[in-house]
């Protein structure tokens, strides 16, 4: 992938931007019912801010991390504008993306996302989808798979982290509110996450 | 001066309570306000956060106190955006109304940046049962 993380990251944006209302009825159920609003939002101003032609991945990313603190609102917003902010950290100055780049680059956007809101896996969050993630792209790289190769394995994890999340209790953010009420329930922040994995893989896929 | 900057979710929470602490404290403009989006939508900005922050800075440092659950995250991201500029900058775990005023009146008396933040936690001991002063 070489200069094209403009299109990429355009990419995402449009899949969060076509699922708000569907984010935002999850959030509805067990928080506050912006999530999908706060997080298009965001996207949208990614999509008009971030520069087109930049071949710095790094600071394309950074600008993606920083333009989201700035416009989403809500918990999302740092959670999501500390993940590229960190990613970025992997890949200052890189103009192309290995399998073992984009591997680090995720590494750090999930420790982030974990030390930003003080969580673990297990706690119905964005971690719930995004570490088992890593994990699974990890497992396939080591194997000898390719970035996509990877990116499918760690798709297929985080839908299954998703599901799971319906079957655990809320331990922080909104959601924590309702605790053991929050089950059965479908995590938002899992699910974009989800979102944003598959539509990284379909855009190294096409 | 020690610098306050007021966070929340809301512009008019954190211009009220900016107000209030200015009017109690008779501060030089160094309480500062960041609620809200830049558009005035609900929500909390860390960039916002961080300009404010060094907009309150003299050199004497900034105690930051935002309301609650993306207010705390918003402001601790602020904290991070200003690494490597040398503010003396600190989330206090403080009541954000109480905790705001007990710090404006700290730093109006010319206490350190760490006696303003413990002006500002000890506000959350402070009892609203005006008979008994919350003893039972």
């Amino acid at each position: 992938m070489c200069a094209r993380v403009y299109d990429c990251l355009k990419c995402i944006g449009e899949r969060i931007i076509e699922n708000r209302e569907f984010l935002t009825d999850l959030d509805r159920e067990i928080g506050d019912a912006d999530h999908g609003v706060n997080m298009a939002r965001g996207y949208a101003a990614v999509i008009e801010k971030v520069p087109r032609d930049n071949p710095d991945i790094g600071a394309v990313l950074k600008k993606t991390g920083m333009t989201l603190l700035s416009t989403v609102g809500g918990a999302s917003g740092p959670l999501y504008g500390t993940a590229y902010m960190e990613a970025a950290k992997a890949l200052a100055g890189k103009e192309s993306l290995t399998k073992e780049d984009f591997g680090k680059a995720l590494e750090l956007a999930v420790a982030g996302v974990g030390k930003r809101g003080k969580s673990v896996r297990g706690e119905k969050t964005m971690l719930d989808a995004l570490i088992p993630a890593l994990d699974a792209y990890n497992r396939k790289i080591a194997e000898g798979g390719s970035l996509a190769d990877g990116l499918d394995c760690a798709c297929a994890a985080a839908k299954e982290g998703v599901e799971h999340t319906k079957s655990i209790a809320a331990t922080k953010g909104r959601a924590s509110y309702l605790g053991e009420r929050s089950i059965g329930h479908q995590d938002p922040g899992a699910t974009s996450a989800m979102i944003t994995l598959e539509a990284i893989r379909d855009f190294i896929r096409e | 001066m020690v610098g306050i900057v007021i966070v929340s979710h809301s512009r008019k929470i954190a211009e009220g309570i900016q107000e209030l602490a200015e009017q109690v404290a008779a501060s030089s403009g160094r309480i500062l306000a960041a609620g809200g989006l830049e558009d005035g939508e609900i929500g909390t900005d860390a960039v916002r956060i961080s300009d404010a922050i060094r907009a309150a800075d003299d050199g004497d440092g900034v105690a930051v106190l935002a309301d609650l659950g993306s207010g705390i995250m918003s402001a601790e991201t602020a904290v991070e955006l200003l690494d490597g500029e040398g503010i003396d900058v600190r989330l206090a775990d403080a009541p954000v109304v109480e905790g705001a005023i007990a710090a404006a009146v700290e730093a109006a008396c010319g206490s350190g940046i760490a006696e303003v933040i413990r002006a500002a936690e000890e506000a959350r001991f402070v009892s609203k049962n005006i008979e008994t002063g919350g003893r039972p």
